[in-house]
């Protein structure tokens, strides 16, 4: 038990403020999410991994076949990782099963998980195929059917957020999923650049130069339209990691152009496209926290 | 069947959180001290499904000096309950009463409503992971009881019955308390089924400003906001297929 030390008021000055008072002892009035680590590095796999799936059936209708497995096999990986990170989340681990218990299409937490399993089979049914040697129609139709749900799955976290409570998220969530996407993007190119194969070089180049340009311009906007919301990504842990992210993102996409004929910068900026994106989704995280403890933000959002 | 909790005849006596707390085994709070007047509680959550608040307040032109308010929050139980609409599990539904209610046994503690809920009430409890609130006192009312705090209170300032019936008497009240000195700036708060939340199921007749007490000025949750919300990353999804088809130079 903590013993509240009162020191003495000076006689001028009153004990309780005079001035309007925009908060109840400026105690939090939404919730901080209870989420754990695991849930912004989630939005980062997801969105990368269904970033790849896209990739994977575009280059196979364009005949890049070597890049479109490279890809998929990328993708896979993220398919792989994301639920167990959703899973070592929840507040009842053994009940993930529950996520699929209803379909309710008001909530974007129920969509997602049914999008992420159906990514996942359809990914998983294509490796499956693809190693049983079983006709390229199927290991096609699987990869398309990750290609459709990849794209959702990079920017549905971005919907998740937007319908909250949350005065920051909740203020950016139309744009927010531009922001994703273009982060998504990115980060596919940067994986690509990374480990992907010779054949595709000058294409994840442009994924990350691309996804960067969209990711940058729809932060800004999203900023500007959020005005003293944005205060977040501004200031404190938030904006610390908003601005090492905004470095990351420049840097990858500078040192990916540069390294045109340097394998070696080619991966380093692909490195730092994949950290940027990582950093993106903390960044966005670690705000909301900002905007929920601080009561001024929401009572002036609803003030006017 | 829902809660009016007029603060204005709230003596602060917190029987609403001991017999909530009692007749719901809620677990106990850590005890510490927190200097904002009488209030130790400090806000709802998963271990606090009454709060009492307590204000102190000066105004510039009051000789008489330090207002008190207090005030007895609880979840809204909202006509829209925004945590319910996003429990992917669908362990939140609406019971028979019009009251919104927490499945223990199907909740997988995702933690989504904490965020949604515009008051910040319902929480996951630490140490056993799945979210709680106030369950309107389900297991009383399916026989016939009346919820315990409301109950318990001996100032009638929560009283529980049909929303409409209680509707009217809130506004009844309301204009009484207005003719009446430190009564000029009381309000119905969550009465109205214009609101951001389509009404609360349990609303509270204020004497100041929501903020004062810690509640959120415009609550709001919509549907329709998650329909524009699909449709950008909509939009946004396309972006993506479109900067990927125009890296990888894909033509038909
Ligand atoms: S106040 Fe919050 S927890 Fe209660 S019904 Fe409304 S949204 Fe749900
Ligand atoms: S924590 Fe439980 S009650 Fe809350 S949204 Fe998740 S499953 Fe539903």
């Amino acid at each position: 038990m903590a013993a509240v030390e009162r020191r003495e008021e000076p006689a001028e000055r009153p004990l309780v403020p005079r001035e309007r008072p925009r908060s109840y002892y400026g105690l939090p009035i939404v919730r901080r999410p209870a989420w754990t680590w695991e849930v912004p590095l989630y939005f980062f796999t997801g969105g990368t991994a269904g970033a790849l799936a896209a990739v994977s059936i575009l280059a196979r209708w364009s005949g890049q076949h070597r890049m479109g497995r490279s890809a998929r096999r990328m993708a896979l990986a993220g398919a792989l990782v994301s639920p167990a990170l959703l899973i070592s989340d929840l507040g009842r681990p053994a009940r993930f099963l529950n996520m699929l218990r209803v379909l309710r299409p008001t909530s974007p937490m129920s969509l997602g998980s049914w999008t992420l399993a159906g990514f996942g089979t359809a990914l998983g049914m294509a490796e499956a195929a693809d190693l049983a040697g079983l006709p390229v129609a199927v290991t096609g139709t699987m990869e398309g059917a990750a290609g459709i749900l990849g794209p959702i799955l990079a920017n549905y976290t971005a919907v998740l957020l937007g319908d909250t409570a949350n005065p920051t998220w909740r203020g950016g969530r139309h744009l927010l999923p531009f922001v994703f996407s273009g982060s998504s993007l990115a980060a596919a190119g940067g994986a690509l650049c990374l480990a992907g194969p010779g054949e595709g070089r000058a294409a994840s180049r442009r994924m990350v130069v691309v996804g960067t340009a969209l990711e940058q311009a729809a932060f800004l906007a999203m900023e500007s339209q959020l005005g003293p919301l944005a205060e977040p990504y501004r200031t404190g842990r938030g904006g610390r990691l908003a601005q090492a992210h905004r470095r990351a993102s420049w840097a990858g996409a500078l040192l990916v152009l540069a390294g045109r004929r340097s394998p070696l910068l080619q991966r380093l900026g692909g490195a730092l496209a994949l950290g940027s994106s990582a950093l993106l989704r903390q960044a966005v995280y670690r705000a909301g926290f900002q905007a929920a403890d601080d009561p001024a933000y929401l009572v002036e959002s609803q003030e006017s | 069947m829902g809660f009016f909790t007029d603060s204005s005849v709230c003596i602060g006596c917190k029987a609403c959180e001991v017999a909530c707390k009692e007749w719901n085994e809620v677990p106990d709070l850590k005890p510490a001290w927190s200097g904002n007047s009488y209030d130790n509680t400090l806000r709802l959550g998963a271990n606090s499904w009454r709060h009492v608040a307590f204000v102190e307040r000066v105004r510039q032109d009051d000789a008489a000096g330090v207002r008190w308010l207090m005030s007895s929050d609880v979840c809204k139980h909202c006509t829209r309950a925004a945590c319910l609409e996003v429990c992917p599990t669908g362990a939140i539904f609406r019971s028979e009463f019009g009251t919104v209610v927490v499945q223990d046994d199907v909740c997988n503690g995702c933690g989504y409503c904490v965020v949604a809920c515009p008051f910040g009430v319902i929480e996951r409890r630490e140490d056993d992971g799945r979210a709680f609130k106030c369950t309107l006192c389900y297991d009383r009312l399916k026989v016939g009881e009346q919820p315990a705090c409301a109950k318990a209170c001996p100032t009638a300032s929560i009283q529980f019955g049909p929303v409409e019936e209680l509707r009217e008497a809130a506004q009844a009240r309301l204009e009484q308390v207005r003719g009446q000195p430190g009564g000029e700036e009381a309000r119905l708060y969550g009465a109205d089924e214009g609101d951001g939340v389509g009404g609360f199921g349990a609303f509270f007749l204020l004497l100041d400003r929501p903020e004062v007490y810690g509640l959120p000025p415009r609550p709001e949750y919509r549907r329709r906001d998650v329909v524009t919300m699909w449709g950008a990353a909509s939009v946004a999804a396309w972006l993506l297929v479109g900067g990927l088809a125009g890296a990888l130079r894909w033509r038909r």
